[in-house]
């Protein structure tokens, strides 16, 4: 397929002498939106930090479709309080090109944020301001690592609003780790569930109903997603008309 | 007479030295206070008297032996700080002393006599016209070097998974980022003295930061602030009979001292 824009093969990583990472597999596609969800310590991060080349992992490959460009949202960072540094400069630094800016700060909200100092904005403006900047560029896919890890629950709305309209409208392809599965049910079209291994992988409502899933976070985790995914859907689906069930390739979870 | 005394030749060196260490070391001190490279400064200015002994005891000149253990010393902090075996700040603390310590050493079993309160605390007043042009030198490669990736440096030091996920090559950076700092060190030790140097790094910045809204503001005002330090440090050391680096540094304290209790009085949004 030739809209892959990124896949990782076999990936097998180590810290200190612990596996991480076993033979992992994940394809990117044009359109996906992939959350990937796991207990603490299963190696989600490390497998982002893999993906976006961060680090180089013992065994398998990360290939990248030729030309396709992805942009990067880190968990909260620190703002250094001795570096003073508004909003503007910190979305614009270091960038090929300033073409977007109008459009992205339009996009995102983020005019009465321009002027402010990183260090005085809140969790949810930091978080803004990162997917701004990962907009910048004419990307292809973004990638975020617990992007909404610190903000509140109307926080979390709004961030994870925003992705799904950046997904909708410009085709993004997403791929992120998130605690917040229930939040996200709507709108990512593949659920990966990962332990060191990936156990099961596919459609959100199909995932909920995988006797893996409940392995990992147990009944009643996976009978909540279930009734959130319930209401979700029949929400959404006044405003997009779109199956979740039947669209996807990778799953093994579905049945 | 004074007058006198202000054009007559030394002091004018004097000042023009100033002028280039206080332009070099008030943009790299910005990075020095924006990375917490203070103690890593304070480290590589001790490893300087190695130098020094080592430069003197093999008939190469004294800046060469500087030169040539701060690289070492900094590759060797760069090689240790990638693999986690003990905290950089133990590393630098067994490293800066027992440098330090080794150069007394090697100084005490040459026989070498040397101004040891120079080499502490600078003579900036001693400075020779070739000292000039190499301190212009290094200032226009420290300078240079730091505006030519200045943006890369800069998103590095906010994050640098970012910076690398962004395709910033961080270990180039860092690299460089070692060699300017060599660079400053090795050519300030000098003239303001290897106990001086990080104050002439860190407190120029820090008294910057509440007047700045952009890191090239806070490296500009920084500039300014050392500038003003130097001649003051150095007229006032004239008039008093007092060494000119203590008394440059103790200037510099002062414009901090000011900056610190005006700072709370400054609009938000800095």
């Amino acid at each position: 397929m030739s809209d892959i824009l990124l896949s990782g093969l076999d990936i097998t990583h180590h810290i200190h002498q612990r596996p991480i990472l076993d033979k992992v597999s994940l394809t990117m596609s044009r359109g996906d939106f992939i959350t990937i969800v796991g207990p603490n310590g299963a190696g989600k991060s490390t497998l982002i930090k893999v993906l976006t080349g961060l680090i180089t992992p013992d065994q398998g490959q990360v290939m990248r479709g030729q030309g396709v460009k992805i942009g990067y949202v880190p968990q909260k960072m620190n703002s250094e309080a001795s570096l003073p540094l508004n909003a503007r400069r910190f979305i614009t630094l270091n960038q090929p090109s300033l073409a977007r800016f109008d459009e992205v700060v339009a996009d995102n909200g983020i005019a009465p944020l321009l002027d402010k100092q990183m260090r005085h904005l809140s969790g949810g403006e930091w978080q803004r301001v990162l997917l701004a900047r990962a907009l910048m560029d004419e990307v292809d896919a973004i990638i975020l690592d617990e992007p909404a890890q610190n903000l509140d629950l109307t926080g979390q709305m709004q961030f994870y609003q925003r992705l799904d309209a950046i997904h909708q409208t410009r085709g993004i392809a997403i791929l992120m780790v998130s605690h917040d599965l229930h939040m996200v049910m709507a709108s990512t079209k593949q659920v990966v569930c990962l332990y060191h291994h990936i156990c099961c992988s596919g459609a959100p409502q199909a995932v909920t109903k995988d006797p893996e899933f409940e392995k990992l976070f147990g009944q009643d985790m996976a009978a909540m997603m279930a009734i959130y995914h319930h209401q979700h859907d029949a929400h959404h689906d006044h405003h997009h008309h779109h199956d979740h069930v039947c669209d996807h390739h990778t799953s093994h979870g579905e049945g | 007479m004074f007058v006198d005394l202000l054009t007559s030749d030394f002091v004018l060196r004097a000042l023009i030295a100033g002028f280039l260490i206080a332009v070099m070391c008030g943009v790299m001190g910005c990075f020095v206070v924006w990375r917490r490279m203070a103690y890593f400064g304070d480290s590589l200015s001790h490893s300087a008297l190695l130098g020094i002994a080592i430069g003197l005891a093999t008939g190469l000149s004294q800046m060469g032996g500087i030169f040539l253990i701060c690289l070492i010393f900094s590759s060797l902090l760069l090689w240790l700080s990638h693999r986690d075996v003990l905290t950089t700040d133990s590393l630098l603390g067994i490293l800066a002393h027992g440098a330090l310590s080794f150069g007394m050493v090697l100084l005490s079993l040459f026989n070498i006599r040397v101004d040891l309160h120079a080499l502490l605390f600078g003579d900036i007043l001693m400075v020779l016209p070739q000292d000039l042009w190499l301190l212009a030198a290094g200032a226009g490669l420290v300078l240079g070097v730091l505006w030519r990736f200045w943006a890369p440096l800069i998103l590095m030091t906010i994050n640098d998974q970012l910076a690398k996920a962004e395709g910033v090559p961080i270990l180039l950076m860092q690299i460089i980022l070692l060699l300017v700092m060599t660079v400053t060190v090795a050519l300030s030790v000098q003239v303001v003295g290897i106990l001086l140097i990080t104050s002439f790094l860190i407190i120029p910045a820090a008294t910057a930061r509440p007047f700045a809204r952009s890191p090239e503001m806070m490296a500009a005002v920084a500039v300014v602030i050392a500038l003003s330090a130097v001649v003051a440090g150095i007229i006032l050391s004239l008039l008093a009979d007092t060494p000119t680096g203590p008394t440059m540094v103790a200037s510099l304290t002062c414009l901090f001292a000011i900056s610190a209790i005006i700072s709370p009085f400054l609009s938000r949004g800095r």
